[in-house]
């Protein structure tokens, strides 16, 4: 470490403005960013910052009326202007209120970080228009991104923003569950009051600067690093490696962790960090990196898996032999001999790339030290995890560190792994002061895991007659530099990758192959969406060898309650993945007679397509143990606290598990007050992820609540039959005719401060995968199907998608509208994944470069609940976090080889993939030629 | 240092003493990443000498600082509808709302959305200095990526654009990966100009994204000359009318891709001039 300590102070001016009808006077440099003026000067947090590039449209706000990106505008052009943010438009506009309320009835705001700037352009289009048409909202809000919701419920929100409102923001004792609950955290969503990452910061906060590997892999020296931080005043620190106390080295599979905070001697991908600057917020802000004192010289870089497993290929890792991190392997039956023995053998390549998280809140947060302790105040969906790894790289027990988790701007998955915290926590612990740190945009895509670019390769066999008897699987997977959940998708994708179906002969065998490239970790589905783009297009080409509808050939194939799955198990209850496809079955045929004709009706270059396909993906983690532990207290007045420590990031978990936990105690759902994931007052709940809060956290919370409703009847000596009434400091309990009121305020408090404490863990029963990957990996799966309608522009390779129809088994569907938005936001990202999304490491950091769905590209989703209930979730619920996204792009891809009559082997199927498959088929004389 | 002149000579001779213009924004702070400003920079918002458009006999001028929604929000003659529908495609309503038709300009991308359409209508730029005004042809303008010929003391100050009544008609098309917020593959311009006979007087077209600076298709234009006017005018088109393009390979699509998609997309822009017209 290397330290100073003085400040300087920056060149500003005064300007005045008006804020939500506010004259303000700020002193600020005029070509400051007036995003940063908002939030920074004035404290308006509801403004957000999601790229700093006019890229997605978080930051808008009204300039004069006219809706901008705060960004872009300098301060000193809106000398004399008058703004409205977020927090302003409930008094400049009369039909907000009711806007705000169709947001929330409507379930338009998931992690709400995108919901400012979506209100404040929908509120610019319903000042000016009464009653807009759809396409005039879509262009309203076109430039304004969202990665949760897949805009169809913000669309209609906007759409009936005038309309009488009525939601639904209470529920009766025993009956929160199945109803269509306005999210409980909803409102601060809609006001701009959310907390996110970035939305707190302490007084005196120092700023971090990191210093990250311009190259995918180089050998590194630091210059002067001392004469640095005296040359520059207001810079505090410089660390490195070397001032890490515990262990320079975090993953979120303990066994597997081999990341480094800051690289040692060599750096291993572009965008790894190598030292942190430390100082002044402004002095932070005006560092230009390459003035910073290292020298780099390249070294060749594995790029591609190839590359890595080339026998000659120099190791990442020198204790990963050929590059191999890890293996994943489930074997069942003879599958040479049944492809030997099949009527009928297809087989194919697929392959995809990295995809990026994109969420639109960057990673942000902040570190103190609190005499030997560290607080750390930051986005995260995985709490303990967090506190474990920086116990470990700070030296310190896990109990000397404190994660409070932030409302999170969305995560998908890489924000199970550390970001800002490490640098915050390090900085923080030596200078003793906050510190506090915001990504980039360019930083968050360049140094976040991203998915996980595959290379699968398949054969499948069926009968004459349409019976499935063989799948021969194998992948590999570029992991990146590091290991982050690279064994969890090489585990989960071998137990998934035949799809729903009763494979008797099967081998699937995965590789996760290290490269020089940027980590891959978790996104929303751990593999299974890859192998889910392979498996579902090969089993569309038996379907067609076999001369069966595609449809029936999934029908005929489905797995029950009593057919083995390729691990072996019986799930014996819950298997809903028939009724999926059956409640497909009427829109199938009416949708593939309407491409038909269409088809036969339109000139050449339009034609249409429909494509179909399905999805399971077991609940939890896979083999191993995923506990939540869930506390509940009676307080004194009478009303219920509950712990749940669940992250929220969108999904909605904060709802959900208090619905399930409302109806287990039998109590109306505004008794209860939450507390959050807080490591210091909350329990662990695991990570959110592998769609497992509703089925694992919401089962504890079931099993707390029932343990609680015993806990007062005995207090108040009532049977289990009797009724509670929860009233103001006393409760009643109910029994036929009789009444019993218990006081609250004279009872004796408990170690955690409450009259009555219950408090349960709830472990999914799995058990270990043997050498051929035989056993229970999972106690519930998740099922589900989806069907795409497309339209293919043959001569330009463009692909607009008409309509999906998902229909999925949620087991028990606790709040549908919650459920409807993790399937269209499921269809989005699967959207993206299948026709525009692919990060090239090095290229496209930024969301101009990299494109997500916009407002005018997810196309109306009709969601299908199927309930076939799980034996062991409660109320019989299963997860649909990831089951969301997984058959979106295979049915999309299905569409299209329906449309064009032929394959696209490599997402996503941009305009030149499309059109060079058209031509190749076209040279080959294929069926639409 | 920050200045926000209110008066053309006042930026002019502010910024011959050094500086970087500063307008609508939307390609200034996405430049500086995550750098603060440095240096002067001439903030020319303030300039009502070059906002608006106004519309004379045989010229329309449009100032340099006016944003793409005045443009949509403005009447215009037809053979302005390439324009318009361009100024649509900038960004979304918010950039629409700050960035200029300046900015556009001198930013030089090769994927500028107003530059195929202001080369069809052969427009010019006023440049202003101390030094005093010159005019230039958007085509010479232009030339090379992210080049101009703007010396750093000039601001652009109007964009003019000869035109006589109500001649011509006007298309543009882009393509894009997806719908909002996206940088062209390829885009597309033209302008034809019917003559009393049914026939084309007067053809211009030009091609976005598909080399350094947009181009327009001379070969091509002459080829249209005098065909009639009406549908199949796409038929003659060829590929050796796109020869000048030299499209490069980048994330958005490979070169050769680019160069089908341009084909396409000018067949396509002059079958919807021909039947705006009817």
């Amino acid at each position: 470490m290397t330290t100073s300590a003085t400040a300087v102070t920056p060149v500003e001016v005064e300007l005045t403005f008006s804020v939500n009808g506010r004259r303000v006077k700020v002193a600020t440099s005029p070509v400051q960013r007036l995003s940063r003026v908002l939030r920074d000067e004035l404290g308006l947090m509801g403004t957000k910052v999601g790229c700093d590039a006019g890229d997605c449209g978080a930051c808008t706000v009204l300039l004069d009326g006219a809706p901008v990106c705060s960004c872009l505008v300098a301060a000193g052009q809106v000398e004399n202007c008058e703004i409205t943010t977020v927090e302003g438009l409930a008094s400049r506009a009369p039909l907000y209120d009711n806007l705000q309320r169709s947001f929330l009835e409507h379930g338009a705001a998931q992690c709400g970080i995108c919901t400012p700037g979506m209100l404040v352009a929908a509120t610019a289009l319903l000042e000016r228009t009464q009653s807009p048409s759809e396409t005039e909202v879509m262009d309203a809000i076109g430039g304004v991104l969202c990665r949760c919701t897949g805009y169809r419920k913000i669309i209609t929100a906007v759409l009936e923003a005038r309309a009488k409102r009525s939601p639904e923001c209470s529920a009766a004792a025993g009956k929160a569950v199945g109803k269509r609950l306005v999210r409980l955290d909803g409102k601060r969503k809609a006001d701009g009051t959310e907390i996110f990452g970035a939305d707190e910061i302490p007084a005196g906060a120092l700023a971090v600067r990191v210093i990250r590997s311009p190259h995918h892999r180089a050998r590194f020296d630091f210059g002067d690093l001392a004469a640095f931080v005296t040359a520059h005043s207001g810079i505090h620190a410089v660390f490195t490696a070397g001032d890490i106390p515990g262990k320079n080295c975090f993953g979120v599979i303990p066994r597997f962790a081999d990341q480094p905070v800051f690289a040692e001697k060599e750096s291993r991908f572009r965008g790894e960090a190598v030292a942190a600057v430390v100082g002044e917020e402004k002095v932070i802000e005006a560092l230009d990196p390459a003035n910073f004192p290292v020298s780099w010289e390249q070294l060749p870089p594995l790029t591609t898996i190839d590359a890595a497993l080339a026998p000659d290929a120099p190791l990442v890792h020198a204790n990963r032999e050929g590059n191999v991190l890890v293996r994943g392997r489930v074997v069942r039956g003879d599958v040479e001999r049944a492809l030997a023995e099949a009527d009928i053998v297809v087989d194919g390549e697929y392959e995809t790339g990295f995809v990026e998280h994109a969420y639109i809140e960057p990673e942000a947060g902040f570190a103190r030290r609190v005499g030997d302790q560290i607080e750390i105040q930051a986005c995260t969906q995985s709490p303990y995890m967090d506190r474990a790894d920086i116990a470990a790289i700070l030296g310190i027990t896990p109990e000397a560190v404190r994660i409070i988790p932030t409302a999170v701007g969305g995560g998908f998955g890489a924000k199970l792994d550390l970001s800002v915290q490490p640098f915050i926590a390090l900085a923080a612990w030596h200078l003793r002061r906050p510190v506090r740190m915001v990504y980039s945009r360019v930083e968050s895509i360049m140094s976040t895991t991203k998915r996980h670019p595959a290379r699968m390769r398949a054969r499948a066999g069926a009968m004459k007659d349409g019976k499935l008897v063989a799948m021969d699987f194998a992948a590999d997977f570029n992991t990146g530099a590091y290991s982050s959940w690279g064994p969890t998708v090489a585990a989960r994708v071998p137990v998934h990758a035949s799809g729903p179906y009763y494979v008797p002969h099967y081998r699937a065998l995965t590789r996760a192959v290290h490269t020089h490239q940027t980590p891959a970790g978790a996104f929303r589905g751990f593999g299974v969406p890859q192998g889910a783009i392979a498996q579902e297009q090969l089993y569309d080409d038996l379907a067609d060898r076999c001369g069966i509808d595609r449809l029936e050939f999934r029908v005929m194939n489905a797995l029950d309650d009593q057919t083995p799955t390729v691990t072996g198990q019986v799930l014996g209850e819950g298997v809903g993945i028939r009724a999926c496809f059956e409640a497909l079955r009427p829109k199938w045929s009416t949708a593939r007679a309407e491409a038909a004709t269409f088809n036969a009706a339109a000139k050449e270059p339009l034609r249409r397509g429909v494509g179909i396909a399905g999805m399971w993906y077991g609940c939890g983690n896979t083999s191993l143990p995923n506990p939540s532990t869930v506390r509940m207290g009676l307080k004194r007045d009478g009303r219920i606290a509950l712990h749940q420590g669940a992250v929220d990031i969108g999904q909605g978990s904060n709802t959900i598990v208090t619905q399930i936990c409302a109806d287990a105690l039998v109590a109306p759902i505004d008794r209860f007050d939450l507390l959050s994931g807080d490591t210091a007052i909350t329990p662990d709940c695991g990570k959110t992820s592998a769609s497992r809060q509703t089925f694992v956290t919401g089962k504890a919370a079931h099993m707390a609540g029932t343990a609680l409703r015993s806990a007062i009847l005995r207090l108040a000596k009532g049977c289990e039959c009797a009724t509670i009434e929860f009233g103001d400091g006393c409760i009643t309990i109910v029994e036929e005719e009789k009444r019993h009121t218990v006081k609250l305020g004279d009872l004796p408090l408990d170690k955690h401060g409450y009259v009555l404490t219950s408090e349960a863990t709830f472990d999914p029963l799995t058990s270990p995968l043997d050498e051929n990957g035989q056993g229970t990996p999972y106690a519930a799966f998740g099922f589900g199907a989806h069907m795409a309608e497309i339209e293919v522009d043959l001569e330009l390779g463009t692909v607009k998608v008409l309509k999906v129809t998902a229909a999925h088994d949620v087991g028990r569907a606790i709040n549908p509208t919650l459920i409807e938005g993790q399937i269209e936001g499921g269809v989005a990202q699967g959207l993206g994944m299948a026709l525009m999304e692919e990060f090239f490491p090095g290229t496209g950091e930024n969301l101009h470069d990299y494109l997500i769905p916009s407002s005018g590209d997810v196309p109306p989703v009709e969601s299908i609940l199927i309930e076939d209930a799980s034996p062991v979730g409660p109320f019989g619920a299963k997860g649909i976090g990831e089951q969301a996204v997984i058959p979106t792009a295979p049915a999309i891809l299905n569409a299209i080889h329906d449309a064009i009559g032929a394959r696209i082997h490599k997402v996503p199927a941009t305009p030149d993939r499309v059109r060079a498959t058209v031509l190749a088929a076209t040279r080959r004389g294929g069926p639409h030629a | 240092m920050y200045l926000r002149p209110r008066t053309l000579s006042e930026a002019s001779e502010a910024l011959a003493r050094g500086g970087r213009v500063l307008a609508g924004g939307t390609d200034f702070f996405p430049a500086l990443g995550d750098r603060p400003s440095t240096g002067i920079v001439i903030d020319v918002t303030a300039l009502t000498e070059i906002q608006g458009i106004s519309i004379a006999a045989d010229h329309i001028r449009i100032g340099g600082a006016t944003t793409w929604s005045e443009i949509v929000a403005t009447p215009l003659p037809r053979r302005f509808d390439a324009l318009r529908a361009a100024a649509r495609e900038v960004g979304g309503v918010q950039i629409q709302n700050r960035g200029t038709i300046a900015g556009n300009l001198c930013n030089a991308s090769p994927a500028a959305d107003g530059v195929p359409p202001l080369l069809v209508l052969d427009a010019e730029v006023e440049l202003v200095s101390a030094a005093g005004r010159r005019r230039v042809r958007v085509s010479d303008f232009i030339v090379g990526n992210r080049k101009t010929v703007r010396r750093p003391d000039e601001i652009l100050a109007t964009v003019v654009i000869p035109c006589r009544g109500n001649e011509g008609v006007s298309a543009f098309l882009k393509l894009g990966a997806r719908r909002y917020l996206v940088i062209s593959i390829a885009m597309v311009a033209a302008l034809l100009v019917p003559d009393e006979h049914g026939r084309i007087a007067e053809a211009r077209v030009a091609v976005g994204a598909c080399s350094v600076t947009a181009q327009r298709l001379t070969e091509l234009e002459t080829v249209l000359a005098g065909a009639p006017f009406g549908p199949g005018l796409g038929s003659l088109v060829k590929p050796e009318h796109l020869s000048r393009l030299s499209p490069i390979d980048d994330v958005r699509a490979p070169a050769a891709y680019r160069t089908d998609a341009a084909l396409l997309l000018v067949r396509r822009v002059l079958e919807l001039c021909a039947g705006s017209h009817a």
